[in-house]
């Protein structure tokens, strides 16, 4: 392993995006992301590659469906409200079956909101945010390191399986500084014979398209879309447990919130409360049998966010009544102390708790 | 002697067209026009939203189905992936000059290297002839039942005018297909937007004056007959910029 160095999270995901092969960057800037722009602007045009700052963040998502559709890695980085314009292109992108990488490093809404840390994309990037019936494969980083592993696997997933990719950040994860070890990962290639590069370069003609006005068509192109989300939901669930074995409150959190409650259940196990965490790092594919598996030894789960409660929902859902699901949460911009997630855990340990 | 023949720049489908609707001939000069310049293994076309949305079926080519108004921005990000091929886009007047304005005017303002052949028929055609940006003042559409009325929704847009203000901008002119004349001057006018793209010379967008008699409620010569009093007066043909004839 190489020296580690010491990199902003939005820093540290530009990189990695470039050392997997991203040549293709459209952005637009909104803070808590611009720096995964400023990155791209500063290193693509040494290296031959396009980073265009566009007129919107809808032209920006519109030049990577261009840009996938042609057959290279294509990206573009944005914060929340800029992801609501996004959410067009991303379902096109979704219908074209074109793979690319979206990143989300998201501040608090709705509306304008502000510019700190939340979580409160979930609902949008897991449940849809674009129309019609479809899945994005969704990364959580927790660490900085994440933050740039993310984006070698972001591309790899999108690519292997035609879904675009979505690394669901926040602003915590794309602000602070940690040591990052900058080896590459794996690149995948897979060939692209659908790109319109051109009928010179493959046999017939290529079309990239969502359209189709015959109902029993439509049906058929999301029936099989939904085959290969399946392979997805069997092959490349991910998260991490954290003193699960013995636990009896299993908190769920994912990004700076996991980061919070880590300690928060360090600090429970010091007061005599077995406590334990999972960790989900694809949101989507949600990790439901692992969560399912543990309501058959733990006595409670703790859904943790920075949001209202999104995640929450497919705790319950995963956990499907077995065991009585908790939330902690906060909003706005607001990141929860591993004090207030322990006094959560204490509460519930007391039954003094209400269910979500 | 072959004396005629269908170009190969078109499939065999059948258009959808309705009858006496202009996008016949105009798919028509744009597919001849890049037979001949012997590109169209190396085309890639951007089709948008609208009456014009099955042209993914009808050119012969590779083709992306863009979102309405977006055909610009798509087409940047695949002629930015790859420079070597002939991107253009074929859009409405809906989808070019109201919901796709921003993406139009900065694919001109950055003189992207693409082709944009815009299609004015004075109406949306496709959801069924209500009013376009570019209606003409009083004229009666579904949802400009009374006349469109500029003291309320304001005035046509003129697209190739307010592109000739934008620097970027490398080539702009308003053609019609109403008659042979002008269809031979279309021709020559696309001809020459993707010439310029072969050449780098950068953004060129051709106007071309359409008809719409099913929504207009004219028959085809009526149609056509209407475009020569009604269109063209305001929306008068002719060369807007010339980047490189000016610097001649």
């Amino acid at each position: 392993m190489s020296e580690k160095v010491l990199m902003k999270g939005n820093e540290a995901l530009a990189e990695a995006a470039i050392m997997a092969g991203c040549r293709h960057y459209f952005g637009y800037p909104i803070t808590p992301q611009t720096e995964v722009a400023a990155y791209m602007a500063k290193k693509m045009p040494k290296i031959g590659g396009t980073f265009l700052q566009a007129e919107s963040e809808i032209a920006a998502i519109n030049m990577v469906i261009g840009a996938a559709a042609s057959g290279v890695r294509a990206m573009t980085s944005s914060s929340s409200p800029g992801i609501s314009l996004k959410s067009e292109g991303i379902s096109y992108l979704a219908g074209c079956e074109l793979p690319a990488l979206i990143v989300n490093v998201q501040r608090g809404g709705p509306g304008l909101g502000g510019i700190q840390p939340s979580q409160s994309d979930y609902f949008q990037a897991i449940k849809g945010g674009g129309h019609g019936d479809y899945h994005l494969i969704v990364l959580a980083p927790a660490s900085v390191q994440e933050m740039f592993d993310m984006a070698f696997k972001g591309f790899n997933l999108s690519e292997k399986y035609r879904v675009p990719a979505m690394i669901l950040a926040d602003g915590t994860m794309g602000q602070m500084m940690e040591p990052v070890s900058l080896d590459a990962n794996e690149v995948e290639h897979y060939d692209k014979p659908w790109a319109t590069v051109g009928t010179g370069k493959h046999e017939g003609r290529n079309i990239i398209n969502s359209l189709s006005l015959s109902p029993k068509q439509l049906e058929d192109w999301n029936i099989a879309r939904f085959a290969r989300y399946k392979k997805i939901e069997e092959n490349e669930v991910m998260y991490e447990e954290y003193m699960t074995e013995d636990a009896e409150i299993v908190i769920v959190a994912f990004g700076i919130a996991a980061r919070v409650s880590k300690n928060a259940v360090k600090e429970a196990r010091r007061r005599g409360i077995k406590a334990g965490m999972l960790r989900p790092i694809t949101l989507w594919p949600f990790p439901k049998k692992a969560l399912n598996a543990l309501a058959d030894k733990a006595k409670a789960f703790l859904s943790v966010e920075l949001n209202m409660g999104q995640m929450a929902d497919d705790v319950k859902l995963a956990v499907n009544c077995k065991k009585p699901v908790y939330f902690y949460g906060r909003t706005g911009g607001v990141i929860m102390t591993p004090e207030e997630v322990l006094d959560e855990i204490e509460k519930i340990e007391k039954g003094e708790a209400e269910q979500w | 002697m072959v004396v005629f023949e269908k170009t190969k720049g078109l499939t065999d489908t059948p258009l959808h067209y309705c009858p006496g609707c202009t996008h016949g001939i105009i798919h028509r000069l744009v597919a001849e026009s890049l037979a001949e310049l012997g590109v169209l293994d190396k085309t890639v076309g951007v089709a948008s939203v609208g009456c014009s949305v099955f042209s993914y079926n009808y050119f012969n080519c590779d083709m992306i189905q863009a979102a309405h108004g977006r055909a610009p921005a798509v087409a940047t990000g695949a002629k930015r992936a790859n420079p070597d091929n002939i991107v253009f886009t074929y859009q409405g007047d809906g989808d070019l000059a109201a919901i796709g304005t921003a993406e139009t005017v900065h694919a001109a303002a950055r003189n992207e290297n693409i082709t944009v052949i815009f299609v004015n028929n004075a109406i949306y055609g496709m959801t069924g002839g209500q009013m376009a940006p570019t209606t003409l003042p009083n004229q009666v559409t579904q949802t400009s039942p009374y006349g469109r009325d500029v003291t309320v929704v304001g005035y046509p847009v003129k697209v190739c005018e307010m592109l000739s203000q934008v620097t970027g901008a490398s080539y702009l002119e308003r053609v019609a297909v109403n008659n042979v004349k002008n269809i031979r001057n279309a021709k020559r006018a696309i001809k020459k937007a993707f010439t310029n793209q072969i050449e780098g010379k950068g953004f060129s967008l051709i106007e071309v004056l359409s008809t719409c008699p099913t929504n207009w409620g004219l028959s085809p010569a009526e149609a056509i007959k209407w475009l020569d009093d009604n269109m063209e007066k305001y929306y008068p043909l002719g060369v807007y910029k010339d980047k490189y004839e000016e610097g001649k």
